[in-house]
């Protein structure tokens, strides 16, 4: 499913965000990226979903060699993933709701199907009943888990997670780690960049653990 | 082609979102645009009115030519007819020197000068109505007549016609001087307009494209909203400039029955309503692109 070849990521003036990566991960894994702040965990998902382009290497996503997609090509590669991004990047002028149904108006959904969606979806991260409130009403994890909502909301085969669990506590971390096994569950091909080595400790299939820009294991 | 009208719905209803969602600026930005684009709609209004005035007033323009004084009569029946029979004359009056005179003469303020003088001091004279009506036509008839014997003066009674003319071809430049300055205005509101829009929107242009938006789906609620905005200042326009031609109105047609003329000023007809909201929505639609492709470019 994801397949990286001797990749090199370089911002210039700077030194390698990664250097010679190589790596598979197959369809239904549930894969975990460690690493220290800085090791060039982000950098490895957003060269996933094409945010980065390679300096050198391949990375093939399905089969196609994404660092050499056109930009027009861009948002049909980006609607098949599910992307919890770092920061989370939900937009705090509009509700819960039409947080999660964004990506599916992207995909032409409407409607009576696309408000099913979406309620099924926040069902799914126990946020149903606040569809209405806006994010900054909601907690720091109701917010991740309304940013992992609007990741799965199109269904999407491959969900990449950059520190799910940063900044929550424990018991809130948990709530996360049990959404993202479900999804895994599901079929969903999960790639999960954390900080934290321990988390999915069982029935994690792979670790990929990323050191200055180089993996380790 | 359903899913293409759903994402222009969509992006219409956004466009309409963004609008609501700051009242104040598009009610500002719809009255600058208005007020700019009802300069030229006004001067287009009023010279339509002008030219219906000439057209009326120039119904049937003349050339009167006056014989001297001393004509013997028959050089004057050898000029009428030779008057009569020129190609370019469709008609002819005469106007003999008794009549003229008896006519003064029942102008009140004329008589008593008129009796105080020794003689008739009319002289004999023709109208003539030429076949073409046009100013160019008129001029060389006006210097064949002027050559005929004991032919003292040739008078175009179209002169003040052709100056209306003239006058009325330097309104219609200046109109579409205002028309392409203000239209080039409206395109920078819009412009800046969008500029603004695009800053608000950063995040969630951002987000968009993150998750999987194509430049379309992103740029087209920014053309709605530049077109919006165009439409909404023509209809501030059209509603200025309907207003102005209705409290002018009586005061015109006032003047124009105290000159003796047949006049009231037109409002606007709908399909020059229709089309000021056309080209208002183009031109919005122009600084929108124009907008959209210096700031999201990248």
């Amino acid at each position: 499913m994801i397949r990286f070849e001797h990749v090199v990521k370089r911002y210039p003036p700077g030194g390698d965000a990664l250097a010679d990566v190589s790596f598979a991960i197959g369809k239904g894994e549930l894969a975990m990226i460690a690493g220290h702040s800085g090791a060039g965990k982000s950098t490895l998902l957003k060269l996933i979903s094409a945010i980065e382009r390679p300096t050198s290497g391949t990375v093939l996503v399905n089969g196609q060699n994404v660092g050499a997609l056109k930009r027009q090509a861009l948002p049909y590669l980006r609607r098949n993933l599910g992307i919890v991004f770092q920061d989370q990047k939900l937009l705090f002028d509009r509700s819960v709701f039409d947080n999660v149904m964004l990506p599916l108006a992207l995909s032409g959904f409407q409607g009576r199907e696309a408000d099913r969606r979406v309620r099924a979806a926040l069902d799914k991260v126990g946020l149903l009943a606040r569809e209405r409130a806006m994010p900054m009403a909601l907690s720091g994890g109701e917010q991740q888990k309304l940013a992992l909502a609007r990741a799965v909301v199109n269904r999407p085969n491959l969900l990449l997670a950059d520190e799910p669990t940063a900044h929550l506590d424990a018991d809130t971390a948990k709530d996360v780690c049990a959404i993202l096994r479900e999804f895994h569950r599901v079929g969903v091909t999960l790639l999960i960049a954390s900080y934290d080595a321990t988390l999915f400790a069982d029935g994690m299939t792979r670790r990929l653990t990323l050191q200055q820009g180089r993996l380790l294991s | 082609m359903k899913s293409w009208l759903a994402q222009h719905r969509q992006a219409l209803g956004l466009a309409l979102q963004r609008l609501a969602a700051n009242r104040l600026d598009t009610l500002l930005a719809a009255l600058a645009v208005g007020i700019a684009l009802a300069l030229p709609a006004g001067g287009q209004m009023l010279l339509a009115n002008a030219l219906q005035l000439a057209r009326n007033l120039s119904a049937t323009p003349q050339i009167s030519v006056f014989m001297a004084l001393d004509a013997e009569p028959k050089t004057i029946v050898e000029v009428e007819n030779k008057i009569r029979g020129h190609a370019g004359v469709a008609g002819l009056r005469r106007l003999p020197r008794s009549e003229t005179l008896a006519r003064m003469k029942k102008n009140q303020g004329l008589r008593d000068v008129i009796e105080a003088l020794p003689g008739n001091p009319f002289p004999e004279a023709f109208v003539v109505t030429p076949r073409d009506e046009s100013p160019a036509a008129m001029e060389p008839l006006r210097n064949e007549f002027a050559k005929l014997p004991k032919v003292e003066h040739v008078q175009l009674d179209s002169a003040w016609v052709s100056r209306l003319d003239a006058l009325l071809r330097l309104g219609r430049i200046a109109v579409w001087l205002l028309a392409a300055l203000f239209g080039v205005g409206l395109v920078a509101i819009t412009f800046n307009t969008i500029r603004l829009q695009v800053l608000t929107q950063r995040a969630e242009i951002e987000v968009s494209r993150l998750l999987g938006a194509t430049d379309a789906f992103i740029r087209r609620p920014f053309y709605y909203h530049g077109a919006l905005q165009g439409i909404s200042g023509g209809l501030v326009a059209w509603v200025i400039v309907s207003v102005a031609a209705l409290l002018l109105q009586a005061p015109v047609a006032e003047i124009a029955r105290l000159y003796a003329f047949d006049f009231s000023l037109e409002l606007p007809p709908v399909i020059q309503g229709l089309q000021l909201l056309g080209v208002a929505a183009a031109l919005g639609w122009l600084g929108s692109a124009l907008s959209i492709g210096r700031h999201l470019g990248d």
